[in-house]
């Protein structure tokens, strides 16, 4: 299998060179050879993954294919809910959790012939940006095992980097898609705010998550998001809009011959943005002219204000969401005389630190005396970057920016939450604003071989343009 | 600032361990000093985002689906009675039935 890309297997199985089945026990064979290691993957339901790979030989046999990606794995974070199969968004609390349907997502890329393979790891409830937040195990970036591989969506990014899968699903609510495929060295797209339903991703900030592509590339990603964009009866924030061709105007992709592409001040000037990320980003600069697109320099001024408006928005729709996990209805109860004292023992022991940091942080801004001053005022903040994001969109195309200021970190490097948090700086206005953008390697560290991504954003629904930019930069 | 962390705590119904209360406490306070810079934002006359798609009054029409099945639905609970109740720990605090 020497294009293990989906595009690349889709062409494999047209021709008759492989089966779903050589590529699923492909996969199993590569997880079993270094996920021991990486630990990517939480669980992998060996019986199901290759009875639906048999289903998908016969299906093509018959001629009777689904799509032409019939029969290719595909990842899932483990907070997207795939039927019969555990959901546990790597916590304690959820683990014994089996989901009794499938996500929108899931549901239509089985409906295209795509096969859910396995439960990736993640930081617990998609909170955290290296992984060592999940109850259960670190993921090690495949490429420095020493090194985290992101987060939240760590798990995905290590997968598909290690070659574990062609393709993965991740969720993105501050850049928790981005930053991880940035640190692992592949392509993540955190689409518009709407593109993809959310029924059955489970919610952490409802007004900022989205699913997303983990890829080997920028095709793969726009294959994957023609099949899972549109509306969805099932989220009433899924946007009505026209969805779909991605693909084929990725395709279309040429140089960037009249294209502006903006380059926010604010993102270039941040303290603590590192030398060899500097430097990836001149390259890529020198790079977007070469391909004929004129750089504008542009301001985006509340971007400073971006992870203070993240955290009290984020923590106080999370607080709200994660009252549900009461150990009632379903998951880990723990053992009390009475209710009250169920509730605040389940929580107790089924939340690890960080997601009690954030649910008492997240109560603190919304309770009685502080909302105005908190919560009301980061609503009003989140406006103003909304609007730099508008005025921006006036004079270029599309904005290209670093996606993290260093390469990943050691484990334990950053210990302090409030340091983690800051590291979120260039990814998470993005989702404020609800607009779409793309993690694409563009370079290395010399110093430490680790791979440095570029970011490019677009306004919301501008998916088309934001992906043709995004492969001229990567085919170039 | 001084966070009340175990008033806040009751408020989320969240058990925190005695020993966590102060770590918890000085990482809530470094975080809130963080987030109160948001303080010398202007924000006079302008409207809070709730939400970043424009969409308001989504309906769709009332038709009934086919609901779980009850047994998978229940597999997930924590206890149940009878096959078909979700056992809750005693309600009321005190001596109980049980």
């Amino acid at each position: 299998m020497t294009d293990f890309t989906v595009k690349g297997l889709a062409e494999q199985l047209a021709a008759g060179k492989i089966t779903s089945t050589e590529i699923v026990k492909e996969c199993l064979a590569r997880v079993a050879a270094r996920d021991g290691e990486v630990k990517a993957f939480l669980e992998i339901n060996e019986a199901n993954v290759l009875a639906a790979a048999a289903e998908s030989d016969a299906r093509r046999a018959a001629g009777n294919i689904l799509s032409p990606y019939d029969g290719i794995p595909v990842g899932i974070k483990d907070c997207i809910a795939v039927k019969g199969e555990r959901c546990s968004c790597a916590s304690k609390l959820l683990e014994p959790v089996k989901s009794p349907f499938d996500s929108t997502a899931v549901a239509r890329l089985k409906k295209a012939g795509f096969i859910p393979f396995g439960r990736l790891n993640m930081d617990e409830f998609a909170m955290g940006s290296s992984c060592e937040n999940s109850a259960f195990q670190r993921t090690c970036n495949p490429l420095d095992t020493t090194r985290v591989p992101g987060g939240s969506s760590g798990g995905s990014a290590a997968a598909v980097a290690a070659g574990f899968v062609p393709a993965a699903l991740g969720s993105d609510t501050g850049g928790s898609i981005r930053q991880p495929a940035s640190f692992c060295g592949i392509t993540g797209l955190k689409p518009t705010y709407g593109r993809i339903s959310r029924s059955g991703l489970v919610a952490f900030a409802s007004s900022l998550d989205q699913i997303g592509p983990m890829t080997q590339n920028v095709e793969d990603a726009a294959i994957l998001l023609d099949v899972m964009a549109g509306f969805d009866p099932m989220d009433s924030t899924s946007l009505p809009n026209p969805a779909g061709g991605w693909a084929d105007a990725v395709r279309q992709a040429g140089d960037l011959k009249g294209v502006r592409i903006g380059l926010p001040k604010e993102y270039f000037a941040t303290e603590g943005l590192s030398p060899a990320v500097a430097k990836v980003m001149e390259d890529a600069v020198n790079k977007v002219r070469a391909l004929g697109a004129e750089t504008v320099e542009v301001s985006m001024p509340h971007t400073k204000y971006a992870v203070a408006v993240y955290y009290i928005v984020a923590t106080a729709e999370a607080s709200a969401n994660l009252a549900r996990f009461d150990g009632v209805r379903y998951g880990a109860r723990a053992e009390s005389r009475d209710l009250l004292e169920s509730y605040f023992r389940t929580r107790g022991d089924g939340f690890g630190d960080e997601v009690k940091r954030r649910i008492l942080l997240g109560t603190y801004v919304l309770s009685s005396g502080y909302y105005d001053a908190y919560y009301l005022r980061a609503q009003k903040v989140r406006t103003l970057i909304r609007r730099d994001f508008e005025e921006a969109a006036k004079v270029c195309d599309v904005l290209m920016t670093p996606v993290t200021p260093a390469v990943a970190f050691r484990f334990g490097e950053k210990s302090d939450p409030l340091q983690m948090y800051l590291s979120d700086i260039f990814t998470i206005s993005l989702n404020l604003a609800g607009a779409c953008g793309v993690s694409v390697p563009a370079g290395k560290d010399p110093e430490s071989n680790m791979p440095v991504g570029v970011q490019f954003m677009a306004p919301a629904l501008a998916e088309t343009r934001l992906l043709q930019v995004a492969r001229s930069f990567e085919k170039a | 600032m001084e966070i009340d962390v175990d008033y806040v705590a009751r408020l989320a119904r969240i058990e925190i361990a005695p020993e966590k209360l102060e770590q918890l406490r000085r990482d809530m306070a470094a975080i809130v000093g963080y987030i109160d810079e948001l303080k010398e934002c202007d924000v006079t006359g302008i409207e809070p985002t709730a939400h970043a798609a424009k969409l308001c009054n989504v309906w769709r029409e009332d038709v009934p689906g086919e609901p779980y099945a009850r047994e998978e639905m229940l597999a997930n609970a924590p206890a149940v009675i009878q096959g078909e109740l979700i056992k809750v720990p005693q309600v009321l605090p005190g001596e109980g039935m049980n």
